[in-house]
């Protein structure tokens, strides 16, 4: 039997409410963490992500807060990014009911620093979030640099040296995202996906540029992602998570199917 | 309302297991207390690490003694994903070190090539159960409901086909999934993590407390 892939709808959250609008028709509060996560629960989501995109320290606590409210109402695995810098914030997370914590720029900044993580709290719940831009000319053989700040800074790392590097200090699972791909819905860089995928021995989340529910199966069956990751697409409601899982299964993927998905 | 004790020793989502019993409508305490444990319907060993760090804590702080009394109470025990591990003879994770020695096996690497597979197993797999499973651990549960969420690197090895409740498979490994010795239960998956099935299979121990 071939494993099953997850569908993992992420959120991004500022101050602790769900922001870049999440449409639902049947949702009282669309910026309500909990209510969101509810439905995605109930659509069959196999893991969510919260990205918290909160521009002030002090604001994090507010963070916490978020994870413990979801936790205690839904119980799917949870993993939570932005902001995460030192083994404190690890901890507190993880204490509050996240299961994985997703490191991005702290790792640019300090590699050491997913080492002493993976040490201290196991590979299983340190995700390492990579932003990867094309840098080779249209004809060279495809090239990918690491950016952070949103794809403003480059870091002259090479993506597919980098992640090797992270798998082997102890990541558990490379959350992958196209800053060429992400919020354009043109489909994920399935080549970019592909290398990755062939580089390291741990799962890759294949994230940025999805619009349609063939860019999933794409991401799957030709980036060899273990994972799909998306936003857009379900919180607008163009599809649910379940109706994503249907089309996914359609193609011959082993999906998580739920009793009634909406 | 039954009082179901999860376990603190330093290591596992305790607030991510007390959340699913709360939700299922159980009495829960977190707690290392001796006291606490001994007055407990049911007994949770959670975790989330490495084996021999989750022993190195059970043994400072006094819970190998605790948890082996209660089991001899005929008191039902469940073990999850690390805390399943720790009830078996040995793991070597890191460095050999000794478990509880409660069922007969060892914890071992998946023996996964790394041309064909990845490590750790992190999914929703599908698990096969056993007629033992049937009977109490997954009672009520239909097959398309067996999907339970993984994340782990490493297995129960050797372990003797009367304690299996259930395996799954991971690129050609027969993995154990769920193990039972009398009142002793464990689970490689996480239950609190694995949706309404999981919530059913914890209500399943609940009601056998």
């Amino acid at each position: 039997m071939t494993l099953a892939k997850r569908i993992i709808p992420c959120l991004d959250v500022d101050q602790g409410r769900v922001v870049k609008g999440v449409r639902f028709v049947d949702i009282r509060d669309a910026g309500d963490p909990v209510e969101v996560a509810k439905i995605y629960d109930v659509q069959g989501a196999d893991e969510l992500v919260f990205l918290d995109i909160t521009a002030s320290h002090e604001d994090r606590a507010t963070m916490v807060h978020v994870v413990e409210q979801v936790a205690s109402q839904v119980f799917i695995p949870l993993t939570v990014g932005g902001g995460i810098r030192e083994v404190a914030d690890i901890r507190r997370m993880l204490n509050a009911g996240a299961d994985k914590v997703a490191i991005n720029t702290a790792a640019v900044a300090n590699p050491e620093f997913v080492r002493q993580a993976a040490q201290r709290f196991g590979s299983q719940c340190i995700v390492v979030a990579v932003d990867a831009k094309r840098v080779s000319a249209p004809g060279e053989p495809p090239r990918w640099e690491i950016f952070t700040h949103g794809g403003r800074r480059a870091t002259g790392l090479d993506v597919i040296e980098w992640v090797r590097r992270m798998a082997d200090y102890g990541a558990g699972e490379i959350l992958l995202t196209s800053m060429d791909r992400d919020g354009t819905q043109d489909g994920y860089d399935v080549a970019l996906l592909r290398a990755v995928s062939a580089a390291v021995p741990v799962p890759v989340i294949a994230s940025g540029g999805v619009g349609t529910l063939e860019h999933l199966a794409a991401g799957i069956l030709d980036g060899h992602a273990d994972a799909v990751l998306a936003a857009s697409i379900f919180h607008f409601g163009t599809y649910s998570v379940g109706e994503a899982k249907r089309y996914l299964a359609q193609r011959g993927i082993d999906v998580r199917l739920a009793e009634a998905t909406p | 309302m039954k009082k179901i004790v999860v376990l603190s020793y330093g290591l596992g989502n305790v607030r991510s297991v007390g959340n699913a019993l709360r939700a299922i409508g159980a009495h829960v305490e977190v707690s290392h207390a001796e006291h606490s444990i001994m007055q407990a319907d049911g007994l949770i060993i959670p975790g989330v690490g490495a084996f021999p760090h989750g022993m190195a804590n059970l043994v400072e702080s006094g819970l190998v003694d605790v948890i082996r009394k209660y089991i001899a109470f005929g008191r039902p025990v469940l073990g999850i994903c690390l805390g399943m591990q720790l009830l078996f003879d040995k793991g070597t994770e890191f460095v050999p070190t000794d478990g509880l020695g409660l069922i007969t096996g060892s914890v071992d690497i998946i023996p996964v090539s790394t041309e064909v597979g990845r490590l750790p197993h992190i999914a929703w797999s599908t698990i096969c159960q056993t007629e033992q499973g049937r009977q109490k651990m997954f009672a009520g549960l239909t097959d398309s409901e067996m999907r339970f969420y993984f994340v782990h690197s490493y297995a129960a090895m050797g372990v003797k086909p009367d304690n299996i409740s259930a395996t799954v498979t991971y690129l050609g490994n027969t993995i154990v999934a769920a193990v039972q010795s009398c009142n002793v239960w464990g689970t490689q998956f996480h239950p609190e993590k694995s949706g309404p099935s999981g919530l059913h299979f914890l209500r399943n121990f609940v009601n056998n407390c």
